[in-house]
């Protein structure tokens, strides 16, 4: 593509110019079984960018210029790097658990060394999630892989939920690392560096039991109260976290389908080498194609394997983290919603009430302030997480687009050697014709 | 073999054009609906300039292709006869209804039909049959034609032996090879037909493809960027997916086709091991018989015969004739066994090396198949 494609529409809270409804029609569609050919010629898309088909035209290179596009816009300095691998297994009287191993390499000024290694359990991620939002109602907090989640017959301690469930933990902390305002809360770096014994303490600390509860209390009141005068760009971002939530969780369902039929097919696959193997040792001038029929099956099959498994790996997981984070999003709306709401509350217990008016104007300042910073927050973390999804996204789709390009070239060159072999001895023997 | 037997197919051009639905009544006086094939001949030397001429034809139904075939199985043994395309839908792929109403199932019937008339018209020796021919040009009394043949009487005779349980005591060891081949054969094949892999691939991949394609379109344009015409290049993969699953019917058929081979090669094996298995019964009987009348002869009776006494207690014949006309069995099984294993041998030959080309061109195309599944998601205009 010519010219730059840098993202520079959407720039704060607008964000309801860019969102294409006529396109979520065909994709809801998609989950009826047939309905392949649903969907809308969008010609309104031929805008200024138009394709050359003249320009280089191996997919490869048309995928690497989507990258290079990408990487010249990621200027930032990372001084905080963590990972999380290593998961072992815990075995106490009473439970069984899973620890994972969370590595932090930083230079920044505040930590008192550069590295540190520590063990964590699901419940302490959770525990800093929570801690997060509570200290930031209106800032988005990156989902965390779910709870236990019963699909079928995925086990707890089954190899590949371990895996997809510290991916999603090692991608969780490098979103709170990444985040400006996050990643230098208490919290995060005594999760990162805390002995356990020392967490456990620090866990105990914080907002008591009846505190949660009054905050609680206040936010059903508050939403039962409903806001009154919500500025236009809250329901703005409302109303694309409707379309963003409803296009997010269509493709996660159809592509966890396709990784479903995918792994089908394979299996299936998997069946047809050994079948011609076999069948070549019953013939005679018919064994070596049959042969090397089959290995090219074979061939087919690995490659099968490693795409099924990028989509499952790769692009899954990321589609379904953006369907909790549409979650998230509806959350934090609803969060900010009720501080206004209790806002305007007390804004009218004041202009009514005649008794304590010197504590209730400063109650209601205090929640004004809380309204004003609730609402900064949000508008900026709002762009910046955009952002992030964008990329996120793109990313995903971009390596999805070079695997699959990669498989289908491999699947290509297996059958044309095949078609070569075959040549090659039809000549020598003046058999076939290739007409 | 002596001779070769012209090959019809150097003088004339057949081919089954049309089908048609037809409704009558049946044998049990109901209605019923059914299919005709219309068969179409032209002479290959017919005059090129200017004449078109009008091809001789006539309307089949798929139960005179079925006794054309039990007569031709008949009366050439040794053969190995073509086979006609299944009767009623089976290994559906694409969910085909079993339906033989079904559009698509005739079609691939008429293909098959053709292809079995076009097979039996280029063997060396069944083209030269006269029922075969009037088949294809005489529309009506073709069927009485048939049964004046007689053949019935002896493929009923035929079948009860073949049915029955024999075994052969010195059995030939090509013929039992070439069973054995028949066996895997049909084996694997069936297998491969069963496994859907094919099916599902086009699917996959053209969904796939769609999904990624308009999640893409759909999140560009959200970014706006504008990258476009996801629409335009799936109607265009849509439509090739239909080719797509079309070749892949045909490879299967051309598998079929192979499948049934297999049964008619097998079908040569057993009826050899029958001829055997006679010609065995008939040198044993001779050789009891020639061990009771020496017996009688010598006055030693070694082994109680019922079969004997019985003889001799109703046979009307005396020994020696009957030992003559056994005698004259035993050679008559053995000349026919002699010409059956001949012919059957060439045949064979001239299967196998049919077999070769044939399934090689499948696989091939069957690659052929597979490289251009592998290249639509690949083109440039289907990328973006």
């Amino acid at each position: 593509m010519s010219g730059s494609v840098v993202d520079n529409t959407v720039s704060s809270g607008n964000s309801s110019a860019a969102i294409p409804t006529d396109i979520s029609g065909p994709i809801l569609d998609l989950d009826e079984d047939d309905d392949l050919e649903v969907f809308s010629k969008d010609t309104t898309l031929t805008d200024g960018s138009s394709f050359n088909a003249s320009m280089q035209t191996s997919p490869a290179s048309m995928i690497n210029q989507y990258k290079f596009e990408e990487e010249e816009e990621e200027v930032d300095t990372k001084d905080i790097f963590v990972t999380v691998d290593n998961p072992e297994s815990h075995v106490t009287a009473i439970e069984t658990y899973i620890t994972y191993r969370v590595v932090t390499k930083t230079t920044r000024s505040e930590f008192d060394s550069s590295e540190f290694e520590v063990r964590r359990r699901y419940q302490d991620f959770l525990w800093l999630k929570g801690r997060l939002e509570e200290a930031h109602p209106t800032l988005i907090v990156h989902p965390l892989p779910e709870k236990f989640v019963m699909k079928g017959m995925v086990e707890r301690f089954s190899e590949d939920f371990i895996e997809t469930r510290r991916r999603a933990l090692h991608r969780f902390l490098n979103k709170i690392a990444e985040h400006p305002i996050f990643s230098s809360t208490e919290d995060f770096k005594i999760f990162l560096t805390a002995e356990s014994g020392e967490l456990t303490s620090h866990k105990k600390q914080g907002p008591g039991f009846l505190s949660r509860m009054g905050e609680t209390v206040k936010a059903v009141a508050a939403a039962v109260r409903g806001v009154k005068n919500r500025p236009q760009e809250f329901t703005d971002m409302q109303e694309y976290v409707e379309a963003f939530s409803q296009k997010i969780s269509s493709l996660d369902k159809v592509t966890q389908r396709i990784v479903r039929e995918q792994k089908e097919y394979l299996e299936e696959l998997k069946e047809c080498g050994p079948i011609y193997a076999l069948w070549s040792q019953s013939e005679e001038e018919l064994a070596e194609p049959l042969k090397t029929v089959a290995g090219c099956v074979d061939r087919c099959t690995k490659e099968t394997e490693e795409q099924v498994k990028h989509l499952n790996d790769h692009l899954n997981p990321v589609l379904h983290e953006y369907v909790l984070c549409a979650d998230t999003l509806k959350a934090v709306l609803r969060r900010r919603d009720n501080i206004q709401a209790d806002f305007e509350a007390k804004t009218e217990a004041l202009a009514t009430k005649k008794a304590d008016r010197d504590a209730m104007r400063d109650d209601l300042d205090k929640t004004e302030d809380r309204l004003e910073w609730a609402n900064n927050a949000l508008k900026s973390d709002w762009t910046r997480w955009q952002k992030v999804m964008r990329n996120d996204l793109r990313s995903a789709f971009i390596d999805t687009a070079e695997s699959n390009v990669s498989y289908y070239e491999k699947c290509l060159a297996v059958w044309e050697s095949f078609l070569h072999s075959q040549r090659t001895d039809a000549e020598e023997n003046g058999k076939v014709d290739f007409s | 073999m002596a001779e070769k037997g012209t090959n019809l197919l150097k003088k004339m051009e057949i081919s089954v054009a049309e089908a048609e639905k037809r409704t009558g009544k049946n044998a049990v006086n109901m209605q019923e609906t059914y299919t005709v094939y219309l068969i179409e001949t032209r002479p290959v030397d017919a005059p090129s300039e200017g004449t078109n001429p009008v091809p001789d034809s006539l309307w089949r139904r798929y139960s005179e292709f079925e006794l054309l075939r039990n007569y031709l199985l008949v009366t050439y043994p040794f053969l190995v006869v073509p086979p006609l395309p299944e009767k009623r839908a089976e290994f559906v792929w694409h969910k085909l209804s079993a339906d033989n109403m079904d559009p698509d199932f005739v079609e691939r019937r008429r293909v098959g039909l053709e292809n079995f008339l076009l097979r039996v018209a280029s063997h060396p020796v069944l083209s030269s049959d006269k029922i075969f021919y009037s088949f294809l040009t005489e529309e009506n009394g073709w069927k009485e034609t048939v049964f004046e043949t007689g053949f019935q009487a002896k493929a009923d005779s035929r079948l009860k032996a073949l049915n029955a349980t024999f075994r052969v005591k010195n059995p030939d060891k090509r013929f039992a090879e070439m069973k054995h081949y028949g066996d895997e054969l049909q084996s694997v094949i069936s297998q491969l037909l069963r496994v859907r892999a094919l099916r599902s691939a086009a699917v996959v991949q053209c969904e796939s493809l769609f999904v990624l394609d308009s999640e893409w379109s759909a999140i560009e344009k959200e970014m706006g960027d504008g990258l476009q015409s996801a629409g335009h290049h799936m109607d265009a993969y849509a439509a090739s997916v239909d080719d797509i699953l079309e070749e892949e019917e045909h490879y299967a058929d051309q598998l079929k086709e192979y499948l049934f081979y297999a049964d008619a090669l097998r079908a040569v094996c057993r009826k050899h091991e029958l001829t055997q298995y006679e010609l065995e019964m008939a040198v044993q009987d001779l050789t009891s018989k020639k061990q009771q009348r020496e017996e009688l002869a010598t006055g030693t009776i070694r082994t109680f015969s019922l079969k004997g006494m019985t003889s001799k207690l109703f046979g009307q014949e005396t020994p020696e004739q009957r030992e003559a006309k056994l005698k004259m069995l035993e050679t008559q099984i053995e000349e026919g066994e002699e010409l059956f294993v001949k012919s059957a041998w060439v045949d064979v030959e001239r299967f196998k090396e049919q077999k070769d080309h044939d399934l090689r061109e499948a696989l091939i195309s069957y690659a052929i198949m597979q490289i251009s599944m592998c290249k639509k998601p690949l083109a440039p205009d289907a990328l973006v």
